[in-house]
């Protein structure tokens, strides 16, 4: 199908873009990789009457690192987090997680900005970055805010975002000393949406844990950080504790079922997940 | 509302200035405007891959980029690429291994193994199967098309080394 009508406008500044957004209010959609949001167009479940391009503004494109963080602009494309060595020599979790993000051309496209703008429950980057308690960083015609990720997702597809607001960038903080990551998740086809996904990170020492966070998707509206079952995992990993850290799910998830799977489909997929990451922890590397 | 907006790029090294809908995608543009009908549409949604072009070197959902993004790009089809022989070992496996039954998803494929082949012809069968994730076949069952790519990888190793 073909997208309705709409008007088309691409700030050169970031005055002009807040200039446009305070114009047009709700009517206008920001447009960066367009690869979630020129889908919904065409199939008319959204209708914007402007789309405004921020891919002119290059000063939201780029990663940096500083001592203890990693800064990602948010029209940085997902292939640019791929393949960047800072990423993954300094926050692993997001280097793994990104092959799983969607497929090639749409990674060449789509940027990380958009996608924690976006919220969908079933994409790789909000529950990264709820696993490491990064920052989301939102600019508004009145200046710049961060919000914790663990606050910054709300419900399905909603956000703290305002209207008149832009995500800018995200912070995490980098990898600490004996501090490991991991990353699966289970679809139908590679870089479908997540049927369920988990992102893991741990102090490692040997095969005991300290510090678990497990953030799930596609499991609820949000990123689901699993309390119960991270502090299940606290200490020497062995069979008795991940079966108990898999029971602790029952508690922890609520999951709802969707067009690819029952509930009890994705609590399962959910322990399962969980067995394989937190070996994956405890592996000798 | 939905003024039209001059735009103008190259496509297949050639180029092309036109007035443009913003609602109009960077496949319709090149199919409706230019007439280059090896780009295909199917499912208008980023889903199964068919209109796969190149913009500025990498590949793209054409459904999903509009041909007013493209205002100032590089912009390659099939047609540019089967011109240039870019591609012609590829396009030689796809027949010989009979990788393209309808031919529907067949341009798509080729744009995508392409970038593959030429970032790593290295690429194990599991990395061409994750690499061509995003374009549906629903001819081959795509073990001809993997078929194809490996040859075709393992021929430019060859000449390489």
């Amino acid at each position: 199908m073909k997208p309705a009508p709409f008007a088309y406008e691409k700030p050169g500044t970031m005055a002009e873009l807040f200039g446009l957004l305070a114009e047009h209010g709700a009517d206008a959609a920001i447009l960066a990789g367009g690869q979630s949001l020129m889908a919904t167009m065409n199939m008319r479940l959204s209708a914007p009457e402007i789309l405004v391009d921020i891919n002119g503004l290059k000063e939201l494109s780029g990663i940096s690192v500083s001592e203890d963080k990693l800064s990602i602009g948010a029209l940085t494309r997902h292939c640019d987090v791929a393949s960047s060595e800072d990423v993954a020599a300094r926050v692993p979790l997001i280097h793994l997680a990104m092959p799983y993000v969607a497929h090639a051309a749409i990674r060449n496209r789509g940027t990380f900005g958009g996608s924690v703008a976006l919220a969908d429950p079933a994409s790789e980057i909000p529950a990264c970055m709820v696993c490491l308690d990064g920052e989301i960083e939102i600019t508004g015609a009145m200046g710049v805010r961060c919000v914790p990720a663990t606050t910054y997702f709300k419900g399905l597809y909603e956000t703290d975002l305002q209207e008149g607001e832009i995500v800018t960038a995200v912070h995490v903080p980098v990898l600490g000393d004996g501090e490991r990551h991991a990353f699966d998740e289970i679809t139908r086809r590679h870089g479908d949406y997540a049927m369920a996904g988990l992102a893991a990170s741990a102090s490692v020492s040997g095969t005991t844990l300290l510090n678990v966070r497990l953030a799930y998707f596609g499991v609820a509206g949000t990123p689901v950080l699993a309390i119960k079952a991270g502090a299940a995992l606290e200490g020497t990993i062995n069979d008795s504790c991940i079966s108990a850290a898999q029971n602790a799910l029952d508690s922890d998830l609520d999951p709802f079922d969707d067009i690819g799977c029952s509930a009890a489909t994705k609590l399962h997929l959910a322990k399962v997940l969980l067995d394989r990451v937190v070996r994956r922890l405890v592996a000798v590397q | 509302m939905d003024k039209a907006v001059q735009v103008s790029m190259s496509v297949n090294s050639e180029a092309v200035n036109r007035t443009v809908e913003p609602r109009q995608s960077l496949a319709d543009f090149i199919r409706n405007e230019l007439e280059l009908t090896g780009t295909h549409v199917g499912c208008e949604h980023g889903v199964c891959g068919a209109c796969t072009v190149r913009l500025d070197g990498q590949i793209v959902r054409g459904c999903l980029t509009l041909a007013v993004q493209a205002d100032g790009c590089t912009v390659e089809t099939i047609e540019g690429l089967t011109e240039s022989g870019e591609i012609a070992d590829l396009q030689n496996a796809f027949v010989t291994r009979n990788a393209a039954q309808c031919g529907f998803c067949t341009p798509g494929m080729l744009l995508t193994a392409a970038e593959l082949l030429a970032a790593d012809p290295g690429a194990s069968r599991e990395e061409i199967r994750k690499h061509i994730s995003g374009n549906y076949c629903r001819c081959t069952g795509y073990q001809a098309v993997v078929d194809a790519i490996e040859s075709t990888a393992r021929n430019r190793l060859g000449e390489a080394s």
